[in-house]
């Protein structure tokens, strides 16, 4: 592939690309937009309570509200260290 | 009925302003009874915009705070009958709109006018907030480039869960998509999203694309809206633009690169 092509490829790729990565980012955001404003705090009091007992990461605890007509159902989702 | 209008983006500086002249003008030369709001409190700009700057007197907070009322704080527009323009205040304080007193200016405009069309500032704060709360409608002004495409879908979060209609359970505001500076030779090459992108990631309703245009800079130079001006691709994309939105079936134009003559084919020009 010669210089011109590869920049001729890359001038016509990049709208692609930007659908591509703002597709993912607006469907999370969409998600998130749902949740309710008390939803980070809980999932930081849960965290803290948890490490009382077992030494954790951040990422090992995951809060998730899921709409189902007219109830709603906490999923709560903790990784434990082996 | 009254109809309040909202014209929205998130991101600043992508066309909100001269959309709302535009829209605004376009109504009412179609003979509806119209009224633009400027809610950008600090940065008054639709004033300049309309060729109105030199006879503001009173403005949006005065007649909020009952310093002035609606008839001395409007202003009668020069190009176009049935336009009048109520501009913002150039106050620091940004919490100037309060509530009861925008609800209460939007109640007695709703008396005189059909269309009341409410330019809002950049951004997610007070004033954008206030600017759309009331909204029966809302025009999101988008450019095809990515954080404006994002900004837009927060803006539809906000409209759908913070705006009036949201909160009372009553039926949504209705959503229209207004892709502006758009440049057709740019998405053809693929430099640029698409029309088709951005509706496909929006999943809004097109009110229109408004080419890119050095019409607008012209326009906003001598305060005349660009819809008013016959020659520019630009008005006539707001032209059809404002037809739609009255409810009238118009062909979208302006999204193809125009065919080149043969000479310019053979020079590639
Ligand atoms: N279709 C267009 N073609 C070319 N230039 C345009 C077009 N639409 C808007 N502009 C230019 O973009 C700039 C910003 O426009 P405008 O003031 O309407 O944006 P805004 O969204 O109201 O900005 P702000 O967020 O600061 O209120 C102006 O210089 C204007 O002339
Ligand atoms: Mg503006």
């Amino acid at each position: 592939m010669s210089l011109l092509d590869y920049f001729k490829t890359k001038k016509t790729n990049t709208a692609s690309i930007a659908k591509e990565r703002l597709q993912i980012i607006v469907a999370h955001e969409r998600t998130k937009r749902d949740q309710p404003d008390y939803l980070p705090q809980l999932q930081q009091e849960i965290l803290d309570v948890i490490r009382k007992y077992v030494p954790i990461d951040q990422d090992q605890v995951q809060v998730q509200l899921d709409k189902n007509g007219n109830c709603s159902v906490l999923e709560l989702n903790v990784t434990l260290p082996d | 009925m009254a109809k309040i209008i909202v014209i929205t983006s998130g991101k600043g500086g992508v066309g909100k302003t001269t959309t709302s002249a535009s829209i605004a003008t376009g109504l009412a030369k179609s003979g509806h009874k119209t009224v633009v709001i400027d809610f950008d409190v600090g940065l008054r700009n639709l004033d300049l915009i309309m060729n109105c700057e030199r006879r503001v007197v009173y403005d949006f907070v005065n007649v909020i705070n009952e310093e002035a009322n609606l008839n001395q704080a409007l202003i009668k527009d020069k190009h176009v009958e049935d336009l009048f323009i109520l501009p913002a205040s150039q106050t620091r304080d940004k919490d100037a709109l309060t509530q009861e007193g925008v609800e209460r200016v939007l109640n007695e405009l709703k008396e005189r006018f059909e269309f009341i069309i409410c330019d809002s500032p950049a951004g997610i704060e007070h004033g954008a907030q206030m600017s759309l709360y009331y909204a029966d409608e809302a025009i999101i002004v988008t450019n095809p480039e990515v954080s404006s495409v994002r900004d837009s879908d927060r803006i539809l979060g906000i409209l759908q869960s913070k705006s009036r209609r949201a909160e009372m359970g009553l039926e949504p505001v209705k959503e229209h998509l207004l892709l502006t500076r758009y440049n057709p030779a740019r998405a053809e090459t693929g430099e640029m999203l698409c029309v088709e992108d951005v509706k496909d990631i929006l999943a809004i309703k097109l009110l229109g694309v408004i080419p890119e245009s050095t019409t607008v800079l012209s326009a906003s130079n001598q305060g005349v809206p660009v819809i008013l001006n016959d020659e520019s691709d630009a008005g006539a994309a707001y032209r059809d633009a404002v037809d739609r939105l009255l409810g009238n079936e118009r062909e979208h134009r302006f999204l193809e690169v125009e065919k080149k003559g043969f000479f310019k084919r053979m020079f590639r020009g």
